[in-house]
């Protein structure tokens, strides 16, 4: 029996992970140097959970998807251009800062007010997904904090699996260490899944998934309410790129034996 | 004054702590010394008395949350019994492990407490402020923040301190009681792979990284996919190495191509994956350009093993890049890691 979720996928933008980055420190605090014009994806964690919560949905007929995105308005019109050709889903922006040197509390409480003004949403039946950590800030508590702010106390993290079952429960796969995961079995929604990986591949870009979604995400961007994101007490004393540069030997005149004698005494060796 | 709670957890024995509650608790001492501050220890787990008696010598103050509510990681229960600990510690600063089961709840437990959290700290020093250095931008860019407000949480990622090392002995030690709420999740177990094929080792001193490379097709035209896999695994059973490996590689199972059945999404190293803490770091068949490379933040010792003489790794990123066919280098070191052990 199919359970029609009301799944909310909270991701952020981020520098294409290709890109040089430099930190500077500007009136507000440190940023990275040409943050505004670096090219930018959507976290690549949370666009899994973007992939699995439109997996979900499909299986599950009457269910919603909803991307919850904090970002300048610009930045965040140009990642949907691409995003949105992937899977369908509603767009819910909310125009702020951008980076990771922000305070991760402040962050989850302007997305804790977007979610709970999005119209129609049944906080019963609700799957609050994300990436377990970002590839900005990378503290993997944004989503946490958002889901305690909504008083959810069933919340997975590293999650790579879940499996609806017929009577609403589900069953959820989350990394432990040591290559593990944790089998838990949770009674239903409301529920907080921090993705990680999960199973699923990148869909192929679908022109008419991309044309229906910019339909809803063109009006949302123009009417998206502004967010200040206070720093909460947060200050930083330094932020650098690590000095270490190695001095690199580049090996080309050994044949495969001679290599292989030096690495297994490199191995071998305290 | 500060009031320094040393946060910890059990062990899969219930009944020891983990290594890295084990750091939390070195850091938290040195922290309690230089800022003269008082230090409380708080335990989690289902025999969580048995733990407190090896911090016997600590001195600290002991409290914990024991039974079997609490033997699985659980939110709603680990979040309760942290929160209880927290308030009976009347703690300003928490410090404790960015473990599995401590990442999951910290953050809302410091949302309950009106505090702030911050996570995968590397190190914290009492100067005029207490300062707590972390990674941003996926290893990339180090910061050394501060925070004026209280309580604050400090999750210290594994490998940064000594683990601390003490003598079991009996010790006073307060139970906290913990109302719990309505449970809706059970933890039925681990899934894992079976031992054999077990290729992530948190503990292994050398990180062995497969790149996309080893499922390209050789020389001969043709891919080697089996061969490949068999290397790699002779590699690993002959060391007790700890495999990681590209985004590439792993996602090329998705694609319907040559893969290498014992990698999984776990494996991946780098942007997308982890950042492991290893003495020693051996790199074959990947290009070492930075999405990799951030991965390999914290391996001291790094070489490489690439066709590609002007690959990602010969510049400034790892101490020896060989240039030379991985098939053949790989297979000329496990006959000689098989000779040597013979």
């Amino acid at each position: 029996m199919a359970h029609a979720l009301h799944i909310v996928v909270c991701a952020g933008i981020v520098p294409d992970p290709l890109q040089t980055l430099e930190p500077i420190t500007g009136l507000t605090g440190p940023g990275l140097k040409n943050e505004m014009v670096l090219p930018a994806v959507l976290d690549p964690w949370a666009a899994c959970a973007l992939y699995e919560a439109a997996a979900l949905a499909t299986k599950n007929p009457g269910s919603k998807v909803w991307l919850v995105s904090l970002g300048p308005k610009a930045k965040l019109q140009a990642v949907m251009m691409t995003v949105a050709q992937k899977v369908n889903f509603e767009l819910v922006p909310i125009d702020g800062p951008i980076g990771g040197f922000h305070d991760a509390h402040a962050t989850a409480a302007a997305l804790a007010d977007a979610i709970a003004a999005i119209p129609g949403l049944d906080r019963d039946r609700l799957l609050l997904f994300g990436g377990w950590e970002s590839a900005t800030r990378g503290a993997g508590v944004t989503l946490q904090l958002v889901g305690e702010r909504f008083g959810i106390s069933d919340q997975f993290q590293g999650v790579d699996e879940i499996e609806l079952r017929d009577d609403g429960s589900f069953e959820v796969l989350e990394r432990v260490e040591g290559g593990k995961h944790q089998v838990s079995i949770c009674a239903g929604t409301p529920a907080v899944l921090g993705w990680a990986t999960g199973n699923l591949a990148e869909p192929r870009n679908n022109p008419q998934v991309g044309m229906a979604n910019m339909r809803t995400i063109m009006p949302a961007l123009q009417k998206a309410k502004s967010a200040s994101i206070p720093a909460n007490g947060l200050h930083y004393v330094s932020v650098a790129l690590p000095k270490q540069q190695r001095t690199t030997k580049v090996v080309k005149d050994l044949t495969p034996e001679e290599i292989a004698h030096e690495l297994v005494a490199w191995i071998g060796a305290e | 004054m500060e009031y320094i709670l040393a946060l910890t957890h059990v062990d899969d024995t219930g009944a020891a702590l983990t290594r890295a509650s084990l750091e939390v608790v070195t850091a938290a001492i040195d922290l309690a010394n230089q800022l003269e501050a008082s230090l409380t220890i708080g335990i989690v787990g289902v025999d969580a008395t048995s733990a407190a008696n090896f911090l016997a010598s600590t001195g600290a103050r002991l409290l914990v949350v024991s039974g079997e509510p609490f033997a699985q990681p659980r939110y709603a229960t680990d979040a309760a019994a942290c929160e209880a600990l927290c308030r009976a510690a009347c703690a300003t600063i928490v410090i404790a492990p960015a473990s599995a089961r401590f990442a999951r709840v910290a953050a809302g437990v410091a949302h309950r407490l009106d505090g702030y959290i911050d996570t995968h700290i590397a190190a914290v020093v009492a100067a005029d402020t207490i300062e707590a250095t972390r990674w941003f931008y996926r290893q990339r860019i180090e910061a050394v923040l501060t925070r004026d407000a209280r309580p604050w949480f400090l999750l210290l990622d594994a490998g940064t301190h000594a683990a601390f090392s003490g003598h079991s002995a009996s010790t006073q030690i307060e139970e906290v009681a913990v109302h719990l709420p309505t449970l809706r999740t059970t933890v039925t177990g681990l899934r894992e792979p079976r031992h054999d094929q077990q290729t992530i080792r948190p503990d292994a001193k050398l990180l062995l990284v497969a790149g996309a490379g080893w499922t390209k097709k050789q020389p001969d035209g043709q891919t080697h996919a089996t061969e490949a896999g068999d290397l790699i695994l002779g590699f690993l059973h002959a060391t007790g190495a700890s495999l990681g490996s590209s985004k590439s590689l792993v996602d090329q199972g998705g694609d319907g191509n040559s893969v290498l059945p014992f990698l999984t999404h776990l494996n991946q190293i780098g942007q997308t994956g982890a950042t492991p803490r290893h003495a020693k770091g051996l790199s074959t068949c990947c290009h070492g350009e930075e999405p990799h490379v951030v991965g390999w933040r914290f391996v001291a010792d790094r070489r490489a093993i690439s066709l590609d003489p002007n690959c990602g790794w010969t510049r400034g990123k790892a101490d020896v890049v060989y240039v030379a066919d991985a098939f053949q280098v790989m297979s000329k070191v496990n006959a000689l890691l098989e000779a040597n052990d013979a």
